[in-house]
C-alpha cells in the first residue's frame, strides 16, 4: 500500500497531502475548542492533552524499548511536587515545568539501574515498589508534600484577555504538540531505533553495538521526563496537589493507557489517554464501574486487537482503501 | 531483647500470611510463567464472599471452606475463559500479564460495586485482644492463629507438590510443559487447578488479615504487593523461596517498624528486594536463567 521510495519519504512526518489536511483540521478544530465547546469540554481535553504527555513518555518505555514499568505514578509524583515547591519559590513558569521534568528525569535514571539486571516480571515489581515508596514517603513526611491539608499551587494567571480556563488550555495544548512532535521525531531517529532493537532482542542489540547501559537508561530518563511533565502541568491545572492523587491505581490507568491506545505507537497514545478521561468523565454517577470498564477493555483489547486502538485504526482505514477487494 | 522476640514474633506472624501470597504467586509463576497481578484481588474477592456468608449466619468453618472453593472456581473460570483463547492467539508474556491487570481491575470494581468501600468488620472467632504469656513473650489469638495458618497451609501444600501425583504433575509442567503433553498428563486441567489453589491460598491469607485490617475493597493490596515482594526475593521459580522470601519481609518490616520509623516499614520492604535482586537478580533460591540469541 504505502510504498516508501527514498529514506526521506520515510522519515516524512505526514505522508499524504490528505493526511496533512485531516491534522489541519484537527489542529484548527482544537484551536478554535474554547469558541466551539462548553467549560466542560475544554476541561476534558484539557486533561486528555496532560495525560497524552504522560502516556507517550510511558509508551516509549513500554511499547518501544519493552521495559514493564508499573511505578510511573511516582514520577508524576515527583514532577507535581517538584513543580509546587518550584513554583512557591517564585521560579518562573516555564523554568519550573522544566525542572520538575529533569527532577522526574533524574530518578528515572535512578529506577533504571535495576533494569540493566532486571527482565520482565522482577523489573515490574521493582518499579511498582517505587511507585508505592514515592507514596508512602510523600505521605509520612508533610516537608515533602506541604502539609496534611496539601499543597496549593499557584494556578496560571489569565492572559490575552481569555479566561483562565481558556489560557490554561492554550498552554497545556502547545506543550502536548510540542512533546508530540518530540516523541515521533525521537521514536524515527537512531534514539527510538536503537530502544526497538532492545526489546526486540537486548542480547543482539548489544551486539550489534547498541550501548545497553546507555540507552536504557536514556529510555527511563526520557519516559520519567515526560511524566514529571505531567505531573507538573497536572499540579498547574488542578492547583492543588495531595499523595492521594498519586496511588498505585493512577500507575494502572497510565499502564492501562498505553495498552488500550495501542504499544509503540504515539497517535495510540492520545487515543489511550483520551480512553482513560473520557471513560470516568461519562460515567461519573457510578464511579465504582470505572476500574471494571478498564479490566473488560483492557481484556478484549489483548485477546482480539493486541496493537490497541491505533491498530484497529489501521485496519480500518486498510479496509476502506481496498475496498472492494479484501 | 525481649522487645526483639517481640519483633519477631510479630514479623514471623506477618510473614507467615506473605508466605501464603508468596507461595500462590510462584505456584502460578511456575507453571505459565505469568506474574499474577490479579492475585490479591482475588483474595479479596475471596475474603467478601466468606464476610457475606457469614452474616446469613452461616457457621465459620463453613464459610471458610466454602469462600476458598469460591475463589479456586474464579480463578479457573478466569483460567478457562480468558487466559486459555489468550494464548491460542499467542499473546506475548506483557499481554498475559496485562489480562490479570485488567482482571484485578474488575475484581476491585466489583467488590467496590456489591458491597461498598466502606471499612467492615468480619465476624472471626479469633481475636487479638485475647492473650497469652509464655515467660517474657505475649501472643495475642490472631497472631497465633495466622501463624498456624501459614505454617500449615505450607506445609499442606509441600505434601501436595511432592508426595501427591498431581503435585508431580506439576512439577513436570513447570519443568517441560511440551515434554508433559508428549507423555499425556493432561496440562490444561492441571494448570487450572494451579490457578485455583493459588487463589485459595490467597483467600486464606485473606482471611487471617481481614480481622486486623479491617475489610474494605484495597485491603487486600499491600499484603498481596509484599507476598509478591516475598515471591520475587526468594526467587520466583522456587517454592522454598516463596516461603524464606515471606517470612524475610514480614521480619524486615516488623524490626524497621520496631527501630527505626514506623512510616518507613512498608518502603523498607520494597528497598530490601531493589537492594537484593540487585546483588542477586535470580532471587536468594532462585535458579539462574540464561538466555541465548
Amino acid at each position: 500500500m504505502d510504498l516508501v521510495r527514498s529514506y526521506h519519504e520515510e522519515l516524512r512526518l505526514i505522508e499524504k497531502p490528505w493526511k496533512g489536511v485531516w491534522i489541519g483540521l484537527l489542529l484548527a478544530g482544537m484551536i478554535l475548542l474554547p469558541w466551539l465547546g462548553d467549560d466542560h469540554l475544554i476541561y476534558a481535553t484539557t486533561l486528555i492533552c496532560i495525560y497524552a504527555i504522560g502516556v507517550q513518555g510511558q509508551n516509549i518505555l513500554i511499547g518501544y524499548t519493552g521495559q514493564i514499568s508499573l511505578g510511573q505514578a511516582g514520577f508524576v509524583a515527583i514532577g507535581a511536587f517538584s513543580f509546587g515547591h518550584l513554583s512557591r519559590a517564585g521560579v518562573p513558569l516555564l523554568l519550573a515545568v522544566l525542572g520538575a521534568g529533569i527532577m522526574a528525569g533524574l530518578f528515572g535514571i535512578l529506577v533504571g539501574f535495576p533494569s540493566l539486571r532486571l527482565k520482565g516480571p522482577y523489573l515490574a515489581i521493582a518499579t511498582l515498589g517505587f511507585g508505592i515508596a514515592v507514596y508512602q514517603i510523600l505521605t509520612a513526611y508533610e516537608l515533602l508534600s506541604g502539609g496534611r491539608m496539601g499543597m496549593v499551587v499557584r494556578k496560571l494567571p489569565p492572559v490575552c484577555g481569555l479566561s483562565r480556563e481558556v489560557s490554561t488550555y492554550y498552554f497545556v495544548f502547545i506543550m502536548g504538540l510540542g512533546f508530540t512532535l518530540l516523541s515521533y521525531n525521537i521514536v524515527s531517529s537512531y534514539l527510538g531505533r536503537a530502544f526497538i532493537a532492545i526489546r526486540d532482542n537486548d542480547v543482539a542489540a548489544e551486539a550489534m553495538g547498541v550501548s545497553l547501559t546507555h540507552y536504557k537508561l536514556l529510555s527511563f530518563g526520557i519516559s520519567s521526563f515526560y511524566t514529571g511533565i505531567q505531573g507538573a502541568l497536572y499540579g498547574l491545572f488542578i492547583g492543588f496537589l495531595d499523595p492521594q492523587m498519586f496511588t498505585f491505581f493512577e500507575s494502572l490507568t497510565l499502564f492501562i493507557a498505553v495498552i488500550i491506545g495501542g504499544l509503540a505507537s504515539v497517535e495510540g497514545s492520545i487515543l489511550g489517554a483520551a480512553f482513560v478521561i473520557v471513560v470516568p468523565q461519562a460515567i461519573s454517577e457510578s464511579k465504582g464501574m470505572v476500574p471494571v470498564i478498564f479490566g473488560i477493555t483492557v481484556m478484549i483489547i489483548m485477546i482480539f486487537e493486541p496493537l490497541g486502538l491505533a491498530g484497529r485504526w489501521r485496519k480500518i482505514r486498510l479496509y476502506f482503501r481496498n475496498w472492494p477487494f479484501r | 531483647m525481649t522487645a526483639f522476640f517481640h519483633y519477631t514474633l510479630a514479623g514471623l506472624s506477618n510473614g507467615s500470611l506473605y508466605v501464603l501470597v508468596a507461595l500462590g504467586v510462584v505456584l502460578i509463576y511456575r507453571s505459565t510463567r505469568i506474574l499474577n497481578f490479579a492475585h490479591g484481588d482475588m483474595a479479596t474477592l475471596g475474603t467478601f464472599f466468606a464476610f457475606t456468608l457469614l452474616s446469613f449466619n452461616l457457621p465459620f468453618y463453613a464459610a471458610v471452606a466454602l469462600s476458598l472453593l469460591f475463589g479456586s472456581v474464579l480463578a479457573m473460570i478466569f483460567y478457562f475463559l480468558i487466559l486459555v483463547p489468550a494464548q491460542r492467539r499467542e499473546a506475548t508474556l506483557l499481554g498475559q500479564i496485562t489480562l490479570t491487570v485488567g482482571l484485578g481491575m474488575i475484581f476491585q470494581g466489583a467488590a467496590t460495586s456489591i458491597w461498598g468501600s466502606e471499612p467492615q468488620v468480619i465476624g472471626f472467632p479469633l481475636s487479638d485482644t485475647k492473650t497469652w504469656t509464655v515467660g517474657p513473650l505475649v501472643l495475642d489469638e490472631l497472631s497465633a492463629g495466622a501463624l498456624g495458618a501459614g505454617i500449615l497451609g505450607s506445609f499442606l501444600f509441600y505434601l501436595l507438590v511432592h508426595k501427591t501425583s498431581l503435585g508431580l504433575a506439576m512439577r513436570a509442567i513447570s519443568e517441560n510443559l511440551p515434554a508433559a503433553q508428549t507423555l499425556g498428563i493432561p496440562t490444561r486441567k492441571v494448570l487450572a487447578l494451579s490457578w485455583g489453589l493459588a487463589a485459595s491460598l490467597g483467600v486464606l491469607a485473606g482471611l487471617f488479615l481481614a480481622p486486623a485490617l479491617f475489610l474494605d475493597p484495597f485491603f487486600m493490596l499491600e499484603p498481596f504487593l509484599k507476598g509478591f515482594a516475598g515471591a520475587i526475593l526468594g526467587g520466583l521459580n522456587s517454592l522454598p523461596g516463596a516461603i524464606l522470601g515471606g517470612l524475610v519481609i514480614g521480619l524486615a518490616e516488623s524490626l524497621t517498624a520496631g527501630y527505626v520509623s514506623l512510616e518507613l516499614k512498608n518502603t523498607m520492604a520494597f528497598l530490601l528486594i531493589i537492594v537484593v535482586l540487585l546483588i542477586k537478580p535470580e532471587g536468594l533460591l532462585g535458579k539462574v536463567f540464561k538466555e541465548r540469541v
